[in-house]
C-alpha cells in the first residue's frame, strides 16, 4: 500500500488525478457542499492522516519545523475549500426558488453598532491571535541552521515555501518563464481580474451557478496549481529535486534516468532523419510557429466554440482577448507537464543561443 | 465602595474626562461617540451592515493580517535592539538570543507571524474572491490588495535572508537566481544578449537586476544590508502607507461588502 502511494504521488499520476478530483468537486458542488459530504470526508481523511503520520519518514519531513505553516495551510485550505461550495450550494438553492441569498435577508442587512458588536469581534480576535502565536512560538523554534557558508550548497537548496511552487515549475519552465514572467502575469491577471469580470451577479454573498466560469478558473490556478504545486515542492521534492514519495527515504543516490529531447530534435533528427540546420531559427521553425499558432490561433479558434462567442458578446473584444490570453498562460502549465510526461519533451523552442528556452 | 460605584468614581475624574470625551457607550448617542472621537477606533463605521461581523462570511482574515503585521513590527523592532546587518554579527546575534534570553520566544513569534501572515493574507483573497467582493464599487481597492499581498511575500522573503544561516542564504539564492533571467533586464535572461554595441555589454552580472537586488553577484555582506534596510524600513513603509488606503476604501466604497 505504502509502495502504491509512493508511486501514484508522482506529479505524473497525482497531478491529472488531483485535476480530476477538481472538476469533479466543481461539478457535483451540491453534493460536496452538504454538511453529510462534509462529516463523511472527515470519517475518512481523520484515520488515513492518522495511518500517514505512523510513518516515521512522513512525520520527519511534516515536523520539520519550517513545513509546519504549510501543514496549517493544508488543514486550512481542505475546510475553507468546502465551507464556500456549502454556502454557494445553499444560496444557489435559495436564488433558483426565487428567493434572495441569505446575506441579503433583512435580519443580515440590520444594521449594527460597531461599538460593541465589532470592536469586541476585534478584541476576541487579538486575543485568540496572540494566544495562537505565543503556543506555536513555544512549542516550536524557530529553525535556524549552520552559519552562512557561500562555498556549501545543501541540497535540495529549496527557496520559502510560499516561492515552492514557482520553484516547482521550474522542472517545466526555464527561469525566465517561471520566476519572471508567469509570477507576473499572475499578478497583473490577479489585479486586471475585476476589470474583465464584467458579470455584476455575485457581488457580495456566495454563489456559484451564476459565476462558473470566473470561480472555477480561479479556484483551479488556486488550488492546482498554486497550492497542490507548493505541497510537491515541499514534502515530494528532496535532494537534486528529484521525486520521492511521501514514505521514501530521501537516498542522495537515487538516481532517475531523464532524457528529455527538444522539439526541433525530434522533428530533424527523427522525424526527418536529417541533421540540423544551421541557422538557429530555420533550426526551431516548427516550435516557434506551433507557439505563435497557440497564443495568436487558440482566441479565433475559441470564437467557434459557443463557450468562445458568448463570452464575446459578455465582455466585448478586448477583454475577450485579454481573457483569452491569461488563461493560455495558465493552461500553458498543465499542457508543458503533460508533453514532458507523454514524450519526455524538454523545450519546444530551444534556443540557447539568445537564452530563449520554452 | 461597590465595583460600578468605584467605576463611575474613576469616570467622574479630570484625569479620565480629559482622555475620554463621552460618557459610557451605552447609549446610542455615547455609542457613536466612542468610535468617532478615538483615532484607533475611527477606523471603524458607526454602524454597520450584521453581515460584516459576520465569521462565516467575512472569516476575519483581513484582520488578522493586520493584527499580525502589528504584531511583526512590535517583535521586529524588539529584535532590532539586539541584531546586526553585517556577514560578522548576524549569525552571532541570532544565536545570542536563543542563548541569553531566558524564556525568548520574540524571534519565534516574528517568524512564526511572518509565516500566519502569508497564510492570512492569501486566505483573505481568497474569501474576497469567492463572496464576488471585488466588484464594482470595489474594483480598485482589490488591486491595492493584490499589491499588498505581493508586499507581505516580499517582506517574509527578505527577512528570511537575515538569520544569516545556511537555509537564509542559500533560499535567498534560489530565489534571487531567478531575476537574472529576466527578460532584457537580467544577463542570463532571453534578450540580454541583444542589448550589445559591439564590444560593450550592456546587460551584464555586474549591473543587471539581481545586482540591483543583491548588490553584488552573489548573496554576500552587501545583499545582507540591503535586504535589512528592504524588510525593516522600506517595504514596511510602503506596506503602512497602502494599508491606510487600503483601510480608507473599504469604507468609501460603501463597507465590507453585501448583496447590492
Amino acid at each position: 500500500m505504502k509502495h502504491f502511494i509512493n508511486i501514484i504521488a508522482d506529479p505524473i499520476f497525482s497531478f491529472p488525478i488531483f485535476s480530476l478530483l477538481f472538476f469533479a468537486m466543481i461539478k457535483w458542488y451540491r453534493v460536496v457542499g452538504t454538511k453529510k459530504f462534509a462529516w463523511i470526508f472527515l470519517a475518512i481523511s481523520v484515520p488515513v492522516t492518522v495511518w500517514f503520520l505512523a510513518d516515521p519518514q512522513f512525520i520527519k519531513i511534516i515536523l520539520w519545523p519550517d513545513n509546519i505553516p504549510i501543514n496549517i495551510l493544508v488543514i486550512l485550505i481542505v475546510f475553507l475549500t468546502w465551507f464556500p461550495l456549502y454556502k454557494a450550494a445553499e444560496n444557489d438553492k435559495r436564488l433558483e426558488q426565487g428567493l434572495e441569498p441569505v446575506e441579503a435577508l433583512p435580519e443580515n442587512r440590520e444594521k449594527v453598532w460597531a461599538w460593541p458588536n465589532l470592536v469586541y469581534t476585534e478584541l476576541f480576535a487579538i486575543i485568540a491571535g496572540t494566544i495562537f502565536l505565543v503556543v506555536w512560538a513555544i512549542i516550536f523554534k524557530a529553525p535556524l541552521e549552520e552559519p552562512a557558508n557561500p562555498t556549501w550548497a545543501p541540497n535540495p537548496a529549496k527557496a520559502p515555501w510560499y516561492f515552492l511552487g514557482l520553484q516547482e515549475m521550474l522542472v517545466y519552465f526555464d527561469p525566465w518563464m517561471a520566476g519572471v514572467v508567469l509570477p507576473g502575469l499572475i499578478v497583473v491577471g490577479l489585479i486586471a481580474i475585476p476589470y474583465l469580470d464584467t458579470n455584476p451577479k455575485g457581488n457580495g454573498y456566495y454563489c456559484f451557478q451564476d459565476r462558473k466560469f470566473a470561480i472555477t478558473g480561479f479556484l483551479y490556478g488556486w488550488l492546482v496549481l498554486w497550492i497542490y504545486l507548493i505541497i510537491v515542492g515541499t514534502f515530494l521534492r528532496g535532494p537534486n529535486w528529484t521525486f520521492y514519495g511521501p514514505f521514501e527515504y530521501w537516498d542522495f543516490h537515487k538516481v532517475v534516468a531523464e532524457y528529455n529531447v527538444n522539439l526541433s530534435e525530434f522533428l530533424w533528427l527523427k522525424w526527418l532523419n536529417t541533421s540540423m540546420p544551421k541557422n538557429i531559427f530555420v533550426r526551431e521553425a516548427l516550435g516557434i510557429a506551433l507557439t505563435f499558432a497557440y497564443l495568436i490561433g487558440l482566441p479565433f479558434i475559441s470564437l467557434k466554440t459557443k463557450f468562445g462567442k458568448d463570452l464575446l458578446e459578455k465582455v466585448g473584444t478586448m477583454r475577450y482577448y485579454i481573457v483569452i490570453f491569461l488563461v493560455i498562460s495558465m493552461g500553458s502549465l498543465p499542457i508543458k507537464m503533460v508533453l514532458r510526461w507523454l514524450f519526455s519533451l524538454k523545450y519546444i523552442v530551444a534556443l540557447p543561443e539568445i537564452e530563449l528556452n520554452l | 465602595m461597590s465595583a460600578k460605584g468605584l467605576a463611575d468614581k474613576v469616570r467622574d475624574t479630570q484625569v479620565w474626562k480629559s482622555i475620554f470625551r463621552h460618557g459610557p457607550p451605552n447609549n446610542s448617542r455615547n455609542r457613536a461617540a466612542v468610535v468617532a472621537g478615538n483615532v484607533f477606533l475611527h477606523l471603524h463605521p458607526i454602524k454597520l451592515k450584521k453581515s460584516g461581523v459576520q465569521l462565516g462570511y467575512t472569516w476575519c482574515m483581513g484582520g488578522l493580517t493586520f493584527f499580525i503585521f502589528l504584531a511583526l513590527t512590535v517583535t521586529g523592532v524588539l529584535l532590532m535592539f539586539y541584531y546586526r546587518p553585517t556577514a560578522e554579527y548576524a549569525f552571532n546575534d541570532i544565536i545570542a538570543l536563543r542563548e541569553h534570553v531566558p524564556l525568548g520566544i520574540m524571534r519565534e513569534i516574528h517568524r512564526w507571524g511572518a509565516h500566519a501572515m502569508v497564510i492570512t493574507v492569501w486566505l483573505h483573497m481568497y474569501r474576497v474572491f469567492m463572496t464576488g467582493s471585488y466588484k464594482p464599487p470595489r474594483e480598485f481597492n482589490w488591486g491595492v490588495g493584490v499589491i499588498l499581498l505581493v508586499l507581505t511575500m516580499l517582506l517574509s522573503f527578505t527577512g528570511y535572508l537575515l538569520p544569516w544561516d545556511q537555509l537564509a542564504i542559500w533560499a535567498i539564492t534560489v530565489g534571487s537566481n531567478m531575476a537574472k533571467a529576466t527578460p532584457f533586464a537580467g544577463h542570463g535572461g532571453p534578450g540580454a544578449a541583444l542589448a550589445q554595441i559591439g564590444d560593450f555589454v550592456m546587460v551584464s552580472d555586474k549591473n543587471d537586476v539581481r545586482f540591483q537586488l543583491l548588490a553584488g553577484r552573489f548573496v554576500g555582506e552587501p545583499a545582507l544590508l540591503r535586504f535589512y534596510i528592504l524588510h525593516c524600513v522600506f517595504i514596511p513603509l510602503v506596506v503602512g502607507v497602502l494599508i491606510a488606503v487600503h483601510f480608507w476604501r473599504v469604507r468609501k466604497d460603501g463597507g465590507i461588502s453585501a448583496p447590492l
